[in-house]
């Protein structure tokens, strides 16, 4: 069992590396942001993983941390490039 | 323990399926919305069942921590929620800011 999330991992990974291509190349910002954000997810799930083949439990806590702090990066990005300023 | 191994296998598979897909979207479809389309179901559903099919795991072989599939389902619960929400809030700013949608016939952006 361990070995298969070992290859969860190794194939998480594979998928973030598809995802940086996006942020490397993509056109405009709104592409780059959109690409961090779905990386942010995938490395939820990675942390998750990550947490059982170790058996260190507190990569948990690291993985609610890291999804609101993705959430709400995302949105302020989101209010930033729509309005412009941020404390309107 | 071999069906829950099956089980937790087959949920692992499924959530790194749809996580593929929504990486092979980000890459080859042709326009920012219809990227945002593909990724923003298909990875949050990824995640989930990935999450889901752990927690699966933990409840049959470390029964003494009730304490960690809370914090799981806590996790799967706000990724439900938020993930669409920050989905739509990008594709709202670009669509304000005035970013045309791809027709058919155009040039790929």
């Amino acid at each position: 069992m361990i070995s298969i999330f070992l290859a969860t991992g190794i194939l998480i990974s594979i998928a973030i590396g598809l995802s940086l291509y996006r942020v490397v190349k993509g056109p405009g910002i709104f592409n780059r942001t959109a690409a961090v954000n779905i990386i942010g997810t995938k490395t939820i799930a990675l942390l998750v993983v990550m947490g059982y083949y170790f058996e260190r439990p507190y990569f948990f806590d690291i993985a609610l941390l890291y999804a609101m702090i993705n959430f709400i990066g995302t949105l302020v990005f989101a209010k930033y490039l729509e309005k412009g300023n941020l404390w309107s | 323990m071999v069906l829950i191994h099956i089980l937790v296998s087959f949920l692992l598979g499924t959530g790194l399926f749809f996580t593929f897909v929504g990486s092979i979207g980000l890459l080859r479809f042709p326009d920012f919305y219809t990227r945002l389309h593909a990724t923003g179901k298909c990875d949050t559903l990824g995640a989930g069942l990935i999450i889901l099919g752990l927690l699966v795991y933990h409840f049959f072989h470390y029964t003494e921590t009730p304490l960690i599939p809370t914090k799981l389902v806590f996790l799967i619960f706000f990724i439900f929620i938020a993930n669409p929400t920050a989905t739509h809030a990008l594709m709202k700013a670009a669509y304000q800011i005035g970013i045309k949608p791809w027709r058919l016939g155009e040039k790929r952006q």
